[in-house]
């Protein structure tokens, strides 16, 4: 057990005895190492369940425009980012959340490793400095943690909490990804034909689960359009336009507001490149309209405000 | 197949503003201007009201492109539709180039009432780059490829 996630527990514990909150929602220990699963702590007594490791990956602002309750979110900076976009958008009343902020070293990318292990199964894992340690039926493998981050927390540069009433841990040195937006350019290099081959392909492999907008902090919406009968946009089939229409669609709409935080791409079954997408408008959005997302509560959404001065030289 | 490519003509969904564009189309109309009947015109309230999801659904559904046309700015009917929706059309064409789908299928114009002469020379400009480009492959659903629109 680290040493965060026993101050998760005493953090988490203060906010139930004295009553500042109804539920606490943390990680506890998945049933397989390398995943931790969220979970909801409604007794001081229970504590105990919550840990904090390279594993908790999920984001947890996702929870918050749902909950009427009191809440204690344990919040990593990719979390406290989208609960500063939900605040900016009215979703949740900042009086109603107590955010525990927790500094982040990065997310395991579990495929990753599972790649290293060759089809051995680890059942246990351990921090140390540096790297992981796996251990498994008659092996044990230590990798180097930075290396096996996921994408997006490679790219990532809020690793500490933006907005925080209970800070645990140390600050930690802010990424400094030397281009975050590489993959992007490399893509936009390529070739039309190929482009469009490429994001095919992708669709083709989509099966519609809609796991990348549930895992979204930003899709609260009640009725999705993709879910729409009425009109119906798009046909309840795994044909693959359709399938790329819909994550068009899931971008455009997150367009401005996307911190970044790659739940969707982790979330994803299938393994797409998600983030292909959502990291080009968020390019855009920062080219075209100087923003990015996720850092003050009080600044407009790009897509709900304009300047008279903004780009239009692609109209006639 | 040979003379089915020459009979081939580009199908364009045109999303016009009821407050300029298409006064402008009617202006056009009236002063007895030629302009290639190629566009299949929808009359919104605003360029404001035009959802990108308009614009893909008319291509997957058989439009071999897409023109939506608007007050200039500072002259929006809502004061600021025209604004909010070059914002949202800025992202929406950027994001459509990048997946590989041409620039020339979606279009987007500045057309007021007054303006019937430009309103023409505009859907004659849209209607030549369509054609160059062929018939719309891309982001066509499978199904509807021989449907008409």
């Amino acid at each position: 057990m680290t040493d965060l996630s026993q101050a998760v527990r005493d953090a988490a514990r203060r906010l139930l005895s004295d009553g500042l909150v109804d539920v606490v929602i943390g990680f506890e220990a998945g049933t397989l190492p390398l995943r931790s699963s969220p979970c909801f702590v409604r007794h001081a007594g229970e504590v105990e369940r919550l840990v904090w490791n390279m594993s908790c990956e999920n984001n947890l602002a996702k929870y918050l425009p749902r909950c009427s309750e009191r809440v204690g979110v344990i919040a990593k900076g990719c979390d406290t980012r989208s609960i500063v976009g939900l605040l900016g958008e009215g979703r949740i009343e900042r009086e109603r959340v107590h955010i525990v902020g927790v500094p982040c070293q990065g997310m395991l990318d579990r495929r990753r490793i599972e790649g290293e292990l060759a089809g051995r199964e680890a059942l246990d894992m351990q921090e140390g400095k540096g790297e992981v340690i796996l251990h498994g039926d008659g092996f044990e493998i230590a990798l180097e943690k930075e290396r096996y981050l996921h994408a997006s927390c490679r790219a990532c540069r809020f690793r500490n909490p933006v907005i925080y009433d209970t800070l645990i841990g140390d600050p930690v040195a802010e990424g400094v990804a030397a281009d975050e937006y590489a993959a992007v350019r490399e893509f936009e290099a390529m070739p039309r034909g190929e482009r469009w081959r490429f994001f095919e392909a992708q669709a083709s492999k989509c099966i519609r689960c809609y796991a990348c907008r549930n895992a979204c902090p930003l899709c609260y919406c009640t009725e999705c359009f993709a879910a729409s009968t009425e009109p119906r946009w798009l046909n309840p089939s795994t044909d693959a336009t359709d399938a790329l229409v819909f994550q068009i669609m899931r971008v455009m709409h997150t367009a401005g507001r996307c911190v970044d935080c790659g739940a969707c791409e982790r979330a994803c079954p299938v393994g797409l490149d998600l983030r292909l997408l959502t990291k080009k408008v968020e390019k855009d959005v920062e080219e075209l309209f100087h923003y990015k997302a996720g850092l003050d509560v009080h600044e407009r959404m790009p897509l709900s405000t304009f300047s008279p001065d903004d780009p239009g030289d692609f109209i006639r | 197949m040979e003379e089915k490519h020459t009979q081939w003509e580009p199908r364009i969904v045109a999303f016009l503003c009821n407050w300029c564009s298409y006064a402008g189309a009617d202006l056009a109309g009236t002063s007895r201007l030629q302009y290639p009947p190629n566009t299949r015109t929808i009359r919104v309230p605003c360029a404001g009201r035009v959802n990108p999801l308009f614009i893909i659904r008319a291509l997957m559904h058989g439009a071999d492109g897409v023109l939506v046309s608007g007050c200039h700015p500072g002259d929006c009917h809502y004061l600021e539709g025209n604004y909010l929706a070059r914002r949202r059309f800025a992202l929406l064409k950027r994001l459509l180039e990048y997946l590989g789908i041409e620039e020339e299928r979606v279009q987007f114009a500045w057309v007021s009432a007054s303006e019937g002469g430009k309103f023409a020379q505009v859907v004659a400009e849209v209607t030549e780059s369509v054609r160059a480009l062929g018939p719309a492959q891309r982001l066509v659903r499978a199904r509807d490829q021989e449907g008409a629109l």
